[in-house]
Formats: C-alpha cells, structure tokens, sequence
C-alpha cells in the first residue's frame, strides 16, 4: 500500500541551528498518530512541514507520492491549537466552519447548497448542530475545539492534523476529543496529532512517534513508552507504572520532597500530623 | 424639506456630497479588513506615504492618480512584504516605510522651490474643489473594491482571520494580500482629495471599530461599516455646510462622536447583561 505521507530523510533548521534531522515516517491511510516529545523538539516544525508551509532544507516530503515542494498538503484538515485562535474575531460557529470549503469552486461569497448541507452534517456529527448562529467566543474550550475540528472535517480530508488538541482542555474534555477522534479514524480518516499528555496518548492511540530533533522511537504505545526511550526523549527520568492493563507514565519528582522547600502549606497551620491531630480534637473537629 | 434641499442647488455641495458618500463607504468597508488584521495604523501611514508619491508624480510629470496609486500600492506591498520575510512588525514597518515616503514628498518640495501646485488639499482634504472627473474616479475606485470584496470574500476572510491556516486549506495568501494592497491604496487615493491625508486613516478605523462593537458577525460588520461610513458622509457634509466647518473634520468628528455613542451605550448593555446573570447565579 502507498503510504499517505512520506518523509524521506528531512532535515529543517532556522538559520543555522537544525530543528529536525534525518526524519525518516511513513503515514499509511487509516492510521492515527499521536507525535510526542518535549517542548522544541521540534513537533510544530515537523507538522508545518507535512502541511507544506515550511520547505524541508534536506529531504522531500510526498503525499499521496507527490512531492510537496513548498506547496501546501492537498486534502488536508488541519486544527490549529486553541491559543493561536483569535477569539474576538468577528466570526459565527457556521462562518469559521465554512472556512473550511473554501478550495471548493464557488464563486459567490455566499455558501452553496452543498456547502449548506455539508454545514448541518458536520455540526451534527460533532454535537454542536445547536451552536451554528453563536459567536465562537461564547463556547466552551470542547466546544470550540469542536468548531475547529468541524472546519477541518468540512473540507473532507484524507488527513486530519491536529495540534495539541488536548492542552488548554480539562480532562473529561480531552477525552471526549480523543474518543471523537478515534471514531472519526474509524471511518477511515487518517489522524496525526501531536500532545504532551502521555497518558491519554497512552489509552486511547495505536500508533506513537517520539521525537527530540530525530526520531527516538515509533511504535504501540505499549512498546515504545519504556522509561529507556523516554528518558532519551525527555532527557529526563521518567517512570512507566503497567497497572490493570493500563500505562501511566510520570516524571518522577526530584529527590527532595516539596516539604524540604515548602514546610508549611499554609502559612499560620499547624503542619505535623501529631499536633494536628490534636489541634482538631481539642476542636471538636472530626 | 428646503432645509435638506437647500445646499443641492450648489455644484460644488452635489459634487462633494457625492464623493463624501462614496468615500465614507469605501473607507468603512476597506476598513473592515485593516481593522480585524490589527493594522489601523496602516491607513494613518499610507496616506503619509502616498502624499511623497503625490509629489514625486508631479515632479516627474506623471498622471497624480497614476503616480500617487503605483507609489501608495508599492509601499503598502512592500510593508506586507516586509513583515512577512523580517522579524520587524506591523507597527515598525509602516512607521519606517511610510515616513520614509512622506519625508521624500517633503524632501522634493523643500528642493524645487518653484513648486505651482499646492498640496494643501492633498493634506487637508479640498471637498469644494471636488470635480465630477474626481466623483468619477471615486465611483470607480468603490466599484473596483466592492468587486474585489464580492468576488474574493471567501479568501479576504480566511486570511485575515488566520492568514497561515488559511495558506494550509489552499488559500493563495500572498495573492490575497497584493489585492488588499492595492483596494487600499486605491481607497487612498480616491479619498486624499476628499479627506485628505491627514483624516484618512480615521475615516478608515472609526466606521469599522464602530460596527465591531455593533456585532459580532462578519457579514453584518462589512454592512454596518460601509453603511456608517457613507452614511457620516452625508450627514457630515449638510453639517459642514450650515455650520461652516472644514467638511472632512466635520466627516470625521461625527464618526467619532457616533463611536463614543456606541461605545457608551453597549458598555452599558455589557454591564446590565453581566449584572442580570449575576443576579441568576
């Protein structure tokens, strides 16, 4: 099978300090990918590049077997992450959705009937057929990630790009994102995502890539997340715990505890057990 | 009725009139735009930079419209080229480019002192010496930029709302930007005469703040800003006349006197609204 995206020995620096170096991946159709590492390993760099705004400065990036060469992705859906969004920007949920339809030949500035209905399928497949006339500042952060989850969908990619979906979200929202996610890949579109959330990468996809400038290791989550490969992502020191079935990776806390630096968390208590203790039986306090 | 009628016997009031209508609703709905991209202080510059290039045309002998156009429409390219291809910002490269420009203007006026042709109205708007050729040139420039918003709304919309998503769903960005150089140098021009350079930029912002505090739909903010835009023409125009002021300041007074008022009262309407939820929770 063809893969949808190849990276073939790509390397991109700003200036002379290389970013990215050596990137070898193959994206097959049906896949879902969750791009992990640090901050400045180059992740963003490395979807910019897919998606055609950067131009590799070793290397050449195909999709679909066609060479990008500067040209933005064809058939690409992308989510931007949430804090780059202009928030007062004068747009509806529809207009911003819309947005996504603009490689359809349409001349007039009006939405065609197709886009129309397009609208109202993707709104309510996403949950949100309520909101289309509300400005996308009067949302919730699942809401609005929605919204711009709708405006990729809209334009009926073979690739979904997301990033950072999960960060600014609480959990039950990321959840709900990812599990939407992995339903949407059920029907065949490809996903590549990159977070800084381990665990929900971890629970609920197949496929992770670990990146710190090159290309640490790519695999089940099972696999890959093994404190050795993400020590060497991380550069840190990292702890995988297997427990009932699931994989929870943490970082593990310095040697001293935050007692050492912060004996008293509030400030007038009393701190030690004992005296505590005390304290609230002379209190009555149970 | 004689009242409103009254000033429409003059040539000059129907010419001004005219013009003053067609550039409050070019400014308002070109405003639009440099409004939403953060760039309010591109009309101020520009019209600055297109003063030097007024200047320059006549010097070499060349048609103003012409000269003055191709000056304002390469240094508004050059500003966007600029801020895209260095670190500078918005803000900086306008302040360099435009007064660069306009300190060129200076520069030639200050050399050939023989100069026959004053640019008072260039600087401070002329509206009694407005020929129908002018009211001609500023029909076409708003038929021009009307069709350019018309015909690329799609595109116009995506890039200033996020001019690098928008490059990565196919829109051709830098395209996109060279159209909105030229409607808004082109606005420029057709406005100088009326406005002048000095009160452009705030027929450019204040028409288009006004209606941002008036929606929160994109549509209906293109609407409001060019109807309140020509609408100020207008109303600016019979108030310049009884009362005797200036007619681009009187223009623009009233678009600031109407901000202050909206601003007012949907401060209030912000406060009411939060202050019922309140009481709800």
């Amino acid at each position: 099978m063809q893969p949808l995206v190849e990276l073939n020995h790509v390397a991109f620096g700003y200036g002379a300090e290389l970013v990215l170096e050596d990137i070898c991946l193959h994206f097959h159709p049906g896949q879902f990918v969750a791009l992990v590492g640090p901050s400045g390993a180059g992740k963003t760099t490395l979807l910019r590049l897919i998606l055609g705004i950067l131009r590799p400065t070793h290397g050449e990036i195909c999709i679909h077997g066609q060479a990008l060469k500067g040209r933005p992705a064809p058939q690409v859906g992308y989510v931007p992450q949430l804090e780059t969004v202009d928030w007062n920007f004068p747009v509806t949920v529809a207009q911003a959705v819309l947005m996504g339809r603009v490689r359809q030949p349409n001349l007039w500035p009006w939405p065609a009937e197709e886009d129309k209905r397009r609208l109202r399928e993707v709104l309510e497949q996403l949950g949100i057929g309520d909101l289309a006339g509300r400005h996308i500042r009067n949302l919730s952060g699942g809401q609005q990630q929605r919204v711009f989850l709708a405006r990729a969908l809209i334009a009926e990619p073979d690739l979904l790009v997301l990033d950072e979906p999960t960060t600014g979200v609480d959990m039950r929202t990321a959840e709900n994102l990812l599990h939407m996610l992995a339903k949407l890949n059920q029907q065949g579109i490809t996903i590549l995502m990159t977070t800084h959330d381990l665990n929900a990468a971890a629970a609920h996809l197949p496929w992770v890539i670990c990146l710190n400038h090159r290309i640490i290791a790519q695999g089940e989550p099972e696999t890959v997340f093994t404190v050795e490969t993400l020590n060497e992502t991380y550069r840190g020191d990292m702890l995988v715990i297997r427990q009932d079935g699931m994989l929870f990776v943490q970082q593990k806390p310095h040697d001293h505890s935050y007692r050492d630096i912060v004996p008293n968390p509030v400030p007038g208590e009393i701190t030690d057990q004992s005296k505590n203790l005390s304290y609230r039986r002379e209190r009555g306090v149970r | 009725m004689t009242f409103l009628l009254e000033p429409f016997q003059f040539e000059f009031f129907r010419n001004g009139t005219l013009a003053a209508v067609l550039a409050g609703g070019l400014c308002g709905l070109i405003g639009v735009y440099i409004v939403l991209r953060g760039m309010s202080y591109i009309g101020h510059g520009l019209s600055h930079a297109i003063f030097g290039g007024a200047v320059v045309a006549f010097v070499m002998q060349w048609n103003f419209y012409l000269g003055a156009g191709l000056w304002g429409f390469a240094a508004a390219l050059l500003i966007n080229q600029t801020v895209r291809r260095t670190k500078i910002n918005a803000d900086a490269a306008i302040g360099v480019i435009t007064t660069a420009s306009f300190a060129t203007g200076v520069a030639l006026i200050s050399r050939y002192r023989h100069f026959t042709r004053s640019f008072d109205a260039a600087l401070f708007g002329n509206i009694l010496g407005v020929t129908p050729a002018d009211v001609w040139a500023v029909a076409g420039v708003t038929l021009l930029v009307a069709l350019i918003v018309f015909f690329f709304y799609k595109q116009l919309l995506f890039t200033t709302f996020d001019a690098e998503v928008a490059q990565i769903y196919g829109v051709k960005t830098e395209w996109v930007e060279v159209l909105l150089a030229l409607a808004l140098a082109a606005a420029l021009i057709a406005s100088m005469q009326i406005l002048g350079v000095t009160l452009i930029a705030a027929a450019l912002v204040i028409p288009a703040i006004t209606a941002r505090l008036l929606t929160d739909s994109f549509n209906r903010m293109i609407a409001l800003s060019t109807l309140l835009g020509a609408l100020t023409g207008l109303l600016g125009m019979y108030l310049s006349y009884y009362v005797d002021v200036a007619s681009g300041a009187t223009i623009v007074l009233l678009q600031a006197a109407l901000f202050i008022l909206v601003l007012v009262i949907t401060s209030f309407q912000r406060r009411a609204a939060r202050r019922l939820m309140h009481t709800h929770v």
